[in-house]
């Protein structure tokens, strides 16, 4: 008899992926301005390291969330018994308005059909667990973030079928790539449940358009029994126009209001990208479905917020002020940032899809691929990682349809740091651009390359970054 | 608002509209009595006082005092701001290295230091709650089961089997032994699957036992890791009362015992921890899988990913647990209050004739009131049980809620109040006696350390703010929630 369960051995958490080679090579030659001036700078980590200092001037404004008081009276003994999977009252009706903040007020949220679970991995999970199940699908538009692998399908048994989106039209999504992906996951004798999209997106770093908005309700709305989930992590990270439109607010402009289409419209969000807080595990699921609140609420009990951190966040995001200075300053030093990567990335010669948020640039080095091939791109991703020094994310591992396409986060560092990646870029391309291509060699050398890949890729990996 | 018609099991999951999650049991009653009617000292002292929730709140005082003593362990005091940042973004499944120390540390304090544990074999998880879903998704597929020894903890059913949908097996204990596992009927348990065609993965077992409060012995432990040992099955030990024992005999772990039975398959092995009893947080979500079997680490730990510690609370802990003269000094102190507490509580029922099972952990005693049936029958436990709700008003958990093959036993909480309540409710216990056996009840004048006035605004804390911090639903506190 088989010692471990069927999912404890199989592989759909999707970790011996080669994306997570990239994180063992960083982990064994990190860079370090100071010990390690030659290491591998990451650029795979869609982390917002930028406003932390705001969050601490905070806290030193506020000393008695520090000490668990309220009021001045202790409450750390309420705090410390505090489990109700309800989830404390102050800290949903902070989030809610800062949610409804992020969205220009322009749809509001109602606390009592939000259910917070241990960050967005859960919520995505438990989502999954209470629409589908095996024998079910979610289309899902490419390239998409790779941990949805896991998280949606894993424990789950639901499937995952692509929607294939290509850069002719900036990966927008079209009626007859959906249409395709319906009838791909029919052939495969899947029943779709729904659509799942990342809004802003990840990995392109745009805002989803108000026609790919619509084109999406008409859909669920053309199909029985079908969801659609939009994954908002990103939204609080728009630094430039065209500004965020939720799905919230498209359902409000159509004026659906008594539309049973409400019920299956569903809203991921999480705490880690907008506030930088990944470690605080902070995530909620939103919706009208009063049946998926009940559901979801009950399996929050797998992972609910620690009550300290309800807290904490409770009188962060209390604080009006305090939310909307942040939000703007934040966006501000994003779109900084972002310029400043698009500029050094221009200077070698290297051109992102143009976009307006997210933590990471979606970067075309088509060019720089000796053929256009998925093995041609994870070549040239070994180069960068190994030779030129950066950790960033090659197109396959988001599922894009297209070779040559990589993820390239820009927050997660200081702004010198970035600038020598920017260098380093610079000084790759020349030299690539110098080197000879066709050689006997050549060939040989990249079926070992491969090998070696794979081979590596299916060892344990000691540490992997919750990434996104 | 949507309801559960045949379309919404279409629109939804069959997991999302199904009733595992066990919240549609009859014993909720008893939690609507309490929340429609909480008992208040002033304000409400004819109101139903809460006797169904383990939970330790004995020793806040300790760890208050503590964290005003050490305020680099906030990341948000300005002696630990410094941290704030690194913290903040430190979500690495593998967990903060010395909160993985100071809790392998703790857990091997628990155990007298007689076993050390790993650091690195130490899993997060979202509460006891994941750490037992996340093992058994890591042990069964959907279908297997495992044996459980009743009385057991109701909410195993969600936690083990709702979005597992693995299957769970009593193996029926009974007052004769005072409860205690037999090979034979764990072994007729497991023959009978066999027969049913029912793929038998392990065996859990939750020592100190909720609801017994016993500790198992060592030889009948043995027999247990023999017994999975030879039939090759898994042995989940949920030990997440360790700290809770406050008296002889000592406990146990099976880490201790595992090496003591020949050829032990280490793979089979697995420990739920949790600080929710023995440090009183339930609110930190702090549950921890501890497995011998590497393959349950490595991929237990990528699922870990579904519930991790908030690092906040991971660094505070770190702190805390690290401090080793603070845990011994902890540890012996919440011993003594709940020795104390305990022994208060069960002389007070004596008085009455009113036994309980022996026992020397938990926060909680195995309450015996079968001589009180009318019939002795589930349906007389359940008529009586409605009347101690009502008339008597105290919330207790009857044993049929925990699939008990004895009608008349319950499970009565002490450690979720202070001194001056535990005698209301001994009082209205020795009257209900009284009233039932047709005995007057003659209350022997004893020397107490009551207090005769407290605060009660601390009382409010502790009873009013359940309705502050879940004013909107009708069921602000899941029992399967708060009552473990």
């Amino acid at each position: 008899m088989r010692l471990l369960s069927t999912k404890a051995t199989c592989n759909s958490h999707g970790q011996d992926s080669s994306y997570f080679l990239g994180w063992q090579e960083y982990e064994k030659n990190p860079y370090d301005e100071v010990h390690n001036p030659k290491g591998i700078i990451q650029m795979g980590l869609a982390e917002n390291q930028l406003s932390f200092d705001l969050l601490e001037s905070w806290l030193e404004k506020n000393p008695d969330v520090a000490g668990f008081k309220r009021d001045g009276k202790s409450i750390f003994r309420e705090l410390g018994l505090f489990q109700d999977y309800h989830g404390l009252p102050s800290f949903k009706k902070a989030l809610v308005d800062f949610m409804a903040e992020i969205r220009g007020n322009k749809v509001t949220f109602d606390p009592n059909h939000i259910v917070l679970t241990a960050g967005a991995t859960s919520a995505n999970e438990t989502l999954m667990f209470c629409l589908a199940e095996q024998g079910e699908a979610f289309l899902l538009p490419t390239p998409y973030y790779p941990g949805f692998d896991r998280d949606l399908k894993w424990r789950t048994g639901a499937e995952i079928v692509p929607i294939q989106c290509r850069s002719s039209n900036n990966f927008q999504i079209t009626e007859p790539a959906l249409r395709e992906a319906y009838e791909e996951a029919r052939k495969r004798n899947l029943r779709v449940k729904g659509v799942l999209v990342t809004n802003p997106s990840n990995p392109l770093g745009t805002t989803m358009s108000r026609s790919e908005l619509n084109l999406l309700v008409d859909f669920i709305k053309e199909k029985n029994n079908m969801h659609l989930i939009s994954d908002e992590i990103y939204s609080g990270t728009v630094f430039s126009s065209p500004g965020f439109v939720s799905v919230m607010e498209i359902l409000k402009e159509r004026n659906d209001v008594a539309d049973e289409v409400w019920d299956r419209v569903h809203v991921v969000y999480s705490l880690s990208k907008d506030l930088g807080l990944p470690g605080f595990r902070v995530g909620a699921i939103y919706s009208e479905n009063d049946t998926v609140v009940a559901a979801a609420t009950k399996m929050s009990s797998f992972g609910l917020v620690s009550s300290q951190t309800q807290y904490l966040l409770s009188a962060m995001l209390g604080d009006k002020k305090f939310r909307r200075n942040y939000t703007a300053e934040n966006q501000r030093r994003l779109k900084r940032r972002h310029r400043m990567l698009v500029s050094g990335l221009q200077k070698a010669g290297i051109s992102c899809l143009e976009s307006n948020a997210g933590l990471f640039c979606w970067v075309d080095m088509r060019h720089l691929l000796h053929s256009n091939t998925f093995e041609a791109e994870m070549e040239l991703w070994k180069k960068i990682v190994y030779k030129v020094g950066l950790n960033i994310s090659p197109g396959s591992s988001c599922h894009c349809t297209e070779p040559g396409w990589f993820r390239v986060c820009f927050a997660n560092m200081s702004e010198d740091t970035l600038g020598l990646a920017m260098k380093r870029f610079k000084a790759f391309v020349a030299e690539s651009t110098c080197t000879q291509r066709t050689s006997p060699l050549f060939s040989n050398k990249r079926k070992s390359l491969t090998k070696w890949v794979f081979r590596l890729s299916s060892r344990d990996h000691h540490r992997e970054q919750e990434e996104r | 608002m949507a309801l559960l018609n045949k379309n919404t099991h279409q629109l939804l999951s069959k997991i999302a509209t199904n009733d595992k999650h066990g919240e549609n049991s009859p014993y909720f009653d008893g939690w609507k009595a309490y929340n429609s009617n909480p008992f208040h000292p002033t304000k409400n002292p004819q109101g139903v006082i809460q006797m169904g929730l383990a939970e330790n709140q004995l020793c806040f005082d300790l760890i208050e005092e503590w964290i005003r003593n050490n305020p680099k362990a906030s990341i948000c005091t300005k002696e630990g701001v410094n941290c704030f940042k690194y913290i903040a973004n430190f979500q690495d499944y593998h967990g903060l290295p010395e909160f993985r120390k100071a809790v392998a540390n703790f857990m091997s304090k628990v155990r007298g230091g007689r076993v050390r544990f790993d650091p690195d074999r130490i899993l997060m998880s979202g509460g006891a709650t994941g750490a037992n879903e996340l093992i058994m998704f890591c042990l069964a597929d959907p279908g297997d089961a495992f044996l459980v020894p009743s009385p057991y903890y109701p909410a195993f059913v969600r936690d083990l089997c709702w979005r597992t949908r693995a299957q769970l097996i009593p193996v029926e204990c009974h007052s004769s032994n005072n409860f205690k596992i037999t090979t034979e009927a764990l072994d007729e348990a497991y023959n009978k699957a066999k027969e049913d065609n029912i793929n038998v993965k392990g065996l859990i077992i939750t020592n100190p036992s909720n609801p017994l409060g016993t500790t198992m012995d060592r030889e009948t432990l043995k027999s247990i890791v023999g017994f999975i040992n030879e039939k090759n099955i898994h042995l989940v030990c949920d030990e997440i009362y360790a700290a809770t024992v406050f008296r002889a005999p000592s406990f146990v772990s099976v880490s201790e015992v595992m090496h003591e039975i020949e050829h032990c398959n280490s793979d089979l092995i697995h420990i739920i921890y949790s600080l929710s009893k023995d440090l009183g947080l339930p609110g930190f979500r702090v549950g921890i899988v501890y497995s011998y079997n590497d393959g349950v680490v490595n991929n237990g730990r990528k699922m870990s990913s579904f519930g991790l510690v908030s690092s906040q609370t991971q660094h505070f802990l770190a702190a805390l647990l690290s401090d080793e003269n603070f845990v011994e000094r902890f540890l012996a102190e919440s011993s003594r209050r709940l020795a104390a507490r305990h022994s208060h509580f069960t002389k007070g029922l004596e008085k009455v004739n009113i036994t309980c099972l022996p026992s020397n952990a938990g926060l909680f005693c195995w309450m015996n009131l079968r001589s009180l049936l009318k019939e002795k029958t589930f349906e007389g436990e359940m008529m009586q049980w409605r009347l101690i709700i009502n008339e008597v008003k105290l919330n207790v958990s009857p044993g049929s809620s925990f699939d008990c093959s004895e009608p008349g036993w319950y499970r009565v909480c002490f450690a979720n109040m202070d001194d001056e309540t535990v005698d209301v409710a001994l009082k209205r216990i020795r009257a209900f006696v009284g009233k039932e056996t047709g005995k007057p009840v003659e209350l022997k004048r004893c020397k107490s350390n009551l207090r005769l006035s407290f605060s009660s605004r601390r009382f409010d804390e502790n009873v009013m703010s359940p309705h502050m911090m879940s004013p909107h639903s009708p069921m602000p506190h899941s029992p399967l929630v708060r009552a473990t």
